[in-house]
């Protein structure tokens, strides 16, 4: 028997679906003030164009690219769901989590090399927005290739499948945040 | 999902694909407005196409939608709150010094730095 929350519908959607709703509402408020925040530093600050120049364009676009074709991944599990096939599901669920690891990979190397550089968090406030915002988003890039992979456990034994869609809103928002902090930490320098 | 259904989510990933590259490509013209349509002007679409053909937010309910405007007029408004604080060089009872705008140079402005790329 499934939860009450499971099933109910109160508000004319799946009591699921408007949480994840109110999770991206509020992520938008969290991501949306640390990316005012760093606009409004970064125009009022000469200097900080300078030390942008120093972030490597070419890791970006390749994790962008990595970010958007997880994210392809996402809503193509989403459609294989909607269709009842858990297996098929849960097999382009892995190929999303594929697409995480890869972005922390590039990440981890991304920050290890600005790292040997001398550029730190603590270098100045220009690379405490760097590594807090682009931190934060790994962290959520992290945190849902986890719960990819318990929704897609159970997905392949055809169980919880409307969670495959669920998961794939998350992952689209965190997909959404990137594509605004790719030009502002990596192009506009 | 009938809708959904007819989408062609390659086609829309492909699109995005080409995006990216206009939006990492054209600012390399170092032309001011040129970098804020394809960087900024241009994430702004990658964003609407996630929004409506990957997370479907045009077949939610009309609620959801407003929410997430909802949540976007409030980090708006704590934009607009806190700018001038950010802006301004003096106001009641307080004045910047030429500190604020220092920025100290990381270890690396000292040399290495051209080492990076």
């Amino acid at each position: 028997m499934k939860p009450i929350a499971t099933t109910r519908s109160t508000s004319g959607m799946p009591t699921g679906l408007l949480a994840i709703w109110w999770v991206v509402g509020s992520e938008i408020v969290i991501f949306g003030g640390l990316l005012g925040s760093y606009i409004m530093y970064r125009l009022s600050h000469d200097a900080w164009a300078n030390q942008a120049a120093n972030t490597n364009t070419a890791l970006g676009t390749l994790n962008t690219f990595v970010l958007l074709t997880s994210s392809l991944f996402a809503v193509l599990a989403h459609r294989a769901a909607e269709s009842g096939d858990g297996k098929k599901a849960a097999r382009l669920l892995y190929y999303t989590i594929g697409g995480a690891v890869t972005f922390v990979c590039v990440k981890a190397f991304e920050w290890s090399t600005e790292i040997a550089h001398g550029y730190t968090i603590t270098s100045n406030t220009f690379w405490s927005f760097y590594y807090t915002a682009a931190g934060i988003h790994a962290l959520h890039v992290i945190a849902g290739a986890i719960i990819m992979a318990i929704v897609a456990r159970d997905a392949a034994k055809n169980m919880e499948l409307q969670r495959v869609e669920l998961i794939g809103i998350y992952w689209h928002f965190v997909d959404i945040v990137w594509i605004f902090l790719f030009p502002l930490l990596y192009i506009a320098k | 999902m009938s809708e959904e259904s007819h989408t062609n989510y390659v086609k829309i990933w492909a699109l995005l694909v080409v995006l990216l590259a206009v939006s990492v490509l054209g600012p390399m013209l170092e032309i001011q407005i040129i970098t804020l349509l394809t960087a900024f002007g241009i994430a702004f679409v990658k964003a609407y196409l996630v929004a409506k053909y990957f997370m479907h937010i045009n077949m939610t309910p009309r609620f959801v939608p407003y929410l997430m405007v909802t949540c976007l007029v409030f980090m708006l408004l704590f934009v607009v709150g806190t700018a001038p604080d950010v802006y301004k060089s003096e106001g009641t009872n307080w004045k910047k010094t030429a500190e604020w705008q220092y920025m100290p140079p990381s270890p690396a402005d000292h040399g290495g730095a051209a080492e990076h790329h």
